[in-house]
């Protein structure tokens, strides 16, 4: 058996299993919120986090390519880059527990050392996803501080210069 | 080499996740860069003849407060109990339900528990008990109360500068507490120790001498004026003449100088000009802008009562003056709890003016009696209710519309049908966000109250997260492009928090809307809109 298929089989399982994961990263009284409420518009961090994880999860079967993994991952690396209680580290350890968690699933299966090559071969894909996740991460810090200088730039100058009170050097 | 750590060991030697929570009282507060807005300028704080200016920052283990500091805050404390009957019954009635827990936006979106609207209350609460009850002065801890030290007030400062006091939570309180109030109060309370934030003291100062928030003085307001003006011009063809302090105007008109001097707010500012200018030339009507009273915003309400008030009483000055009939409101957001909710025993009623009736259809705006001052949004709707504006409205046919309901409009003044009927019958593309998410329930900027400062961008981001995503499920569903709110500082906030979270949706005011649609008497054949854009169909025509 593929261990692609094996993975499949026990996919709601996983996802479940890395959804708890990521929700334990948080203080208690806000991980019983995030995992609870359901609705997409009350618990934005919730459910984004969730549909996140699990549309990984396929991509990571089905060998997706690195932009459909992008979209996917984006959503919740976006939400963590601005949680100032993380780390960069914090924001993005979740994605290696993936690989604790399927083996832990998977403890009978591996037992069969040819699944256990295949699996080792398959954590290569979520390294990668690890590595996507630290670019992500450094687009939003980097977006946030682009933010914050325009911010200045536009609240000063801008005003001045429609006020007129700045005058720039004329073409002749 | 035998002696260094295995990769292995290293990577069990991090420890990824946070530390867990112990009970909230013994969470010490961490205060961490991006959740924060620097510390009051002295100088705006001395201007204001407010009480211990000086240089200190958030950061620094000491904050230079008065020697006497604890017996100032209880002396506040106490004397506010007396004063304000809701503030002693929202101390006392909250039984903890939970209802509000989890309807705060900036708890959605930081993950920070004492961001809920019940934790945030019960860090004054929990002083309220140990200082002013019997149960806490004899059960301390047991019965939640606890003692002011200084961890305590660095935690006050900390989480009542993450409340924007937009009220979400008293929506879902059976008690109907209004946690807004208790933010309030807390600021003002450590406004007695100088510990206010510069994005509220500075621009509060500004208002007080010059008369805006930016501090812009009155030639450099006309110079902007003259410059829509002219943008108005070669949009139209029409040059329009905006009455400016005039004296027996009919109206006198107060916006947020962000309409004024900010982006996009710009383009409303000449939506509004445009309008006055209209109902001049068909119903000869003259409403006057003025360079003094250019400020509808008012930080005092994020500072203290009496600020408050000392900024209110500028614009009702400034109408006697002018000897208007009544006042005219621009597209502002807490502007419009003061004076829906405060100015009537601040500085009113204002019974120097005349009870506010449209001059054009007869309506009388009841809601607006005492305190004289009309909502634009109420203004248009009425117009538009009694056919008296001649609109195009297919050149709003590029724009793919939802609709923001500014928080202090929304909760604070029930407007919610107004400003859509107006949207509706401008554009022809309007789309609703999810219904949990819109009109009493409509989720904040995240920047209100004084938090849009640069500094504090990671908690705007956060705090902006539930409604940024519920723009963000419109513009896949729908393919909305743009979001129209009422409220100056939405117009300020929200291209930021698009720019993180949704960037292809644009920030517009409704009257930006409404001046695309109307057509002036004798205006060109438009090819743009007011933003220079190609209007549909026009494309060519706006590249000559």
């Amino acid at each position: 058996m593929m261990i692609e298929d094996l993975l499949e089989e026990k996919k709601s399982d996983i996802v479940e299993r890395w959804f708890d994961a990521v929700i334990e990263s948080y203080p208690d009284g806000t991980a019983h919120f995030l995992k609870n409420q359901k609705d997409l518009f009350a618990n934005p961090v919730g459910s984004n986090i969730y549909s996140g994880l699990n549309a990984l999860m396929d991509c990571l079967i089905k060998k997706h390519d690195e932009t459909v993994i992008k979209d996917f991952l984006d959503p919740i690396i976006r939400i963590r880059a601005v949680q100032t209680m993380f780390s960069p580290s914090q924001a993005t350890a979740f994605i290696f527990d993936l690989k604790k968690i399927i083996r832990d699933i998977l403890k009978k299966e591996l037992k069969n050392s040819e699944t256990g090559d295949k699996l080792s071969s398959f954590e290569r894909k979520i390294d990668d996803l690890g590595l996507i996740a630290f670019d992500l991460f450094m687009e939003c810090r980097e977006k946030i501080f682009e933010l914050k200088a325009n911010q200045e730039k536009t609240k000063v100058y801008r005003a001045f210069e429609r006020a007129g009170l700045i005058v720039e050097i004329q073409e002749d | 080499m035998k002696d260094l750590p295995k990769p292995d060991g290293l990577v069990s030697m991090m420890d990824h996740m946070p530390p867990k929570d112990k009970g909230w009282m013994d969470t010490p507060v961490k205060i961490r860069k991006g959740m924060y807005c620097y510390a009051s300028n002295p100088k705006s704080v001395k201007y204001l003849g407010l009480p211990y200016p000086r240089e200190w920052s958030p950061m620094d283990d000491d904050w230079k407060l008065p020697e006497n500091w604890k017996e100032i805050i209880s002396e506040g404390f106490r004397e506010r109990l007396e004063r304000f009957r809701s503030f002693k019954i929202f101390m006392d009635v909250c039984v903890r339900c939970g209802a509000c827990a989890d309807k705060c936006h900036f708890f959605i979106g930081t993950g920070d528990p004492k961001n809920m609207p019940v934790l945030r209350a019960e860090l004054l609460r929990s002083v309220y008990r140990n200082d002013f009850t019997t149960a806490g002065k004899v059960l301390g801890k047991f019965a939640g109360a606890r003692e002011m030290t200084l961890d305590v007030l660095k935690e006050w400062w900390y989480y009542f500068f993450q409340c924007t006091e937009c009220r979400r939570c008293s929506v879902f309180c059976p008690y109907g507490i209004d946690t807004a109030e208790i933010t309030i109060m807390g600021r003002e309370l450590l406004n007695l120790i100088g510990l206010n934030i510069d994005w509220i003291a500075t621009p509060v100062a500004n208002c007080y001498r010059t008369g805006n928030h930016l501090g812009i003085q009155p030639h450099a307001f006309k110079d902007m004026m003259d410059f829509f003006v002219d943008e108005i011009e070669d949009i139209t063809g029409i040059r329009l003449a905006p009455s400016i302090n005039k004296k027996g105007a009919d109206i006198l008109f107060i916006t947020p100088s962000g309409d004024v001097f900010a982006d996009p707010g710009t383009y409303t500012c000449m939506g509004y000009m445009m309008l006055f200018h209209y109902l001049k030339e068909k119903f000869g009507i003259d409403i006057t802008w003025s360079t003094y009273a250019s400020e509808g915003g008012n930080f005092g309400f994020f500072t203290s009562h009496e600020t408050m008030k000392r900024l209110n009483a500028k614009m009702y000055a400034e109408a006697k003056r002018l000897g208007v009939k009544w006042i005219l409101g621009g597209e502002c957001g807490h502007m419009w709890r003061v004076i829906h909710q405060y100015m009537d025993t601040l500085n009113g009623p204002a019974n120097f003016l005349e009870e506010p009736v449209s001059p054009i259809t007869g309506t009388k705006f009841e809601n607006a009696k005492s305190t004289k001052v009309v909502h634009i949004a109420e203004f248009t709707s009425d117009l538009i209710q009694h056919d008296k504006l001649d609109l195009d409205i297919s050149r709003n046919d590029h724009l793919k519309v939802t609709f923001h309901d500014s928080c202090n409009p929304a909760r604070g003044m029930g407007l919610l049908d107004e400003p859509r009927h107006v949207i509706r019958n401008v554009c022809e593309h309007f789309y609703e966000m999810p219904p949990n998410t819109i009109r009493e329930q409509t989720f904040c900027c995240g920047s209100g109250a004084g938090l849009n400062a640069g500094e504090d961008m990671e908690l705007r981001m956060a705090g902006g997260f539930p409604r940024a995503n519920a723009v963000k499920y419109v513009h896949e569903k729908y393919g909305v492009n743009m979001m129209a709110c009422i409220c100056a500082i939405d117009r300020a906030a929200f291209p930021d928090l698009m720019s993180y979270w949704v960037p292809e949706v644009d920030i517009t005011g409704i009257h930006e809307l409404v001046a695309n649609a109307l057509i002036l008497p004798g205006e060109k054949e438009r090819s743009t809109d007011l933003r220079s854009e190609p209007l549909p169909g026009m494309e060519d025509e706006a590249d000559e």
